[in-house]
């Protein structure tokens, strides 16, 4: 784990920020894995998680992060989430003859698994909206670097 | 009787934060003011008894007042404005908005009034949702199970543009940032 003390924010919000992601993450997976039992669901989880993921970029700043999940693993993840979701979809239409058929077992209401393939789609719109919106951010933040950056080199020349 | 009051006490506050939006000449004061729209949206939506999409709605106007305040912040906004231009625009857009509401007023009549939903549909939902499904939350049991072919058409929409995106921002870095493509195979 690489910490470069000069790129990023100040002390405070880094010591913050560590404590803070733990929270974030955890609360964004419990809201997609209740969402068929309490209110919350894939999107608003998802977006939790890539918050989470942003709070990092902004506090470590964004070579600290790429290291982890770079640009090209977020849109990777991102794809990996719709293919599964339209894959849920296709089983249904061969197992049971209607497309998004919901063919694993229903189980007792309140329980954790008990809505059959709810909980799958919920964690596939989880990968696909987080990590797209996770890899947006990044693209806006790499754009503005480079605006930044080179405005000094000209006024060199 | 009560809901509706504290409705449009909400409603007035968001027509007052957009007119402030639009007219406030700081840019990072525009992007606030919005966001305290979106924030006052999320409330009126817990009003209503819809805690999915008030959950969802706070959480994105976060994540968009993060990003539209980091692509602002170093920003000059110098807005070139001829009168001319401002004349023409203002009168299209007092045109456009009065064939609306021409149009709404027929069209809102036939609506059924509010808070008086006909309940054909939901009423389905709500009494075999629980045995076909077996999920508690309804709106989840709706839009991932009864109606998951939208959802999934929702999430190709947020897909498709997303590439889009992307890919525009991503010329950028071809030319100008080469080595963003490269960290992933170095480290």
């Amino acid at each position: 784990m690489k910490m470069d003390k000069h790129t990023g924010m100040t002390l405070i919000v880094k010591m913050i920020t560590r404590v803070t992601v733990g929270f974030m993450l955890v609360f964004g997976g419990y809201i997609v894995l209740f969402g068929h039992i309490t209110p919350g669901g894939g999107f608003p989880g998802g977006v939790m998680i890539a918050l989470a993921y942003i709070l990092i970029t902004l506090a470590y700043g964004r070579e600290f992060v790429e290291h982890k999940v770079s640009g090209v693993t977020a849109s990777i993840v991102d794809d990996l989430g719709a293919l599964l979701f339209w894959t849920m979809g296709i089983i249904g239409l061969y197992v049971g003859g209607r497309y998004f058929f919901n063919f694993l077992g229903k189980g007792e209401p309140f329980n954790l698994f008990s809505a059959g393939t709810i909980i799958i789609n919920n964690i596939a719109i989880t990968l696909k909206v987080g990590m797209s919106l996770y890899a947006i951010f990044l693209a806006l933040a790499i754009l503005q670097r480079v605006v930044t950056e080179e405005e000094p080199k000209e006024d060199e020349k | 009787m009560e809901t509706v009051i504290i409705l449009h006490i909400l409603l007035v506050f968001m027509i007052i934060g957009s007119i402030i939006t639009v007219e406030i000449k700081n840019m990072l004061s525009a992007v606030i003011a919005m966001g305290a729209v979106g924030f006052v949206l999320s409330v009126a939506f817990l009003f209503l008894g819809a805690p999915d999409i008030a959950i969802t709605q706070i959480i994105v106007e976060i994540l968009s007042l993060i990003i539209l305040i980091r692509a602002t912040i170093n920003v000059d906004n110098v807005a070139i404005e001829k009168k001319e231009e401002i004349i023409f625009s203002n009168r299209t857009t007092l045109i456009f908005i009065g064939v609306i509401l021409v149009f709404a007023w027929y069209a809102f009549h036939s609506l059924p009034p509010f808070g008086d939903p006909s309940m054909r549909v939901s009423q389905f939902y709500l009494t075999h949702g629980l045995r076909e499904v077996g999920a508690t939350n309804f709106v989840t049991s709706v839009i991932l199970d009864f109606r998951a072919y939208d959802t999934f058409g929702e999430a190709m929409v947020l897909f498709t543009s997303i590439s889009g995106a992307f890919a525009i921002l991503r010329r950028w870095k071809k030319e100008q940032h080469k080595d963003f493509l490269r960290i992933d195979r170095e480290h």
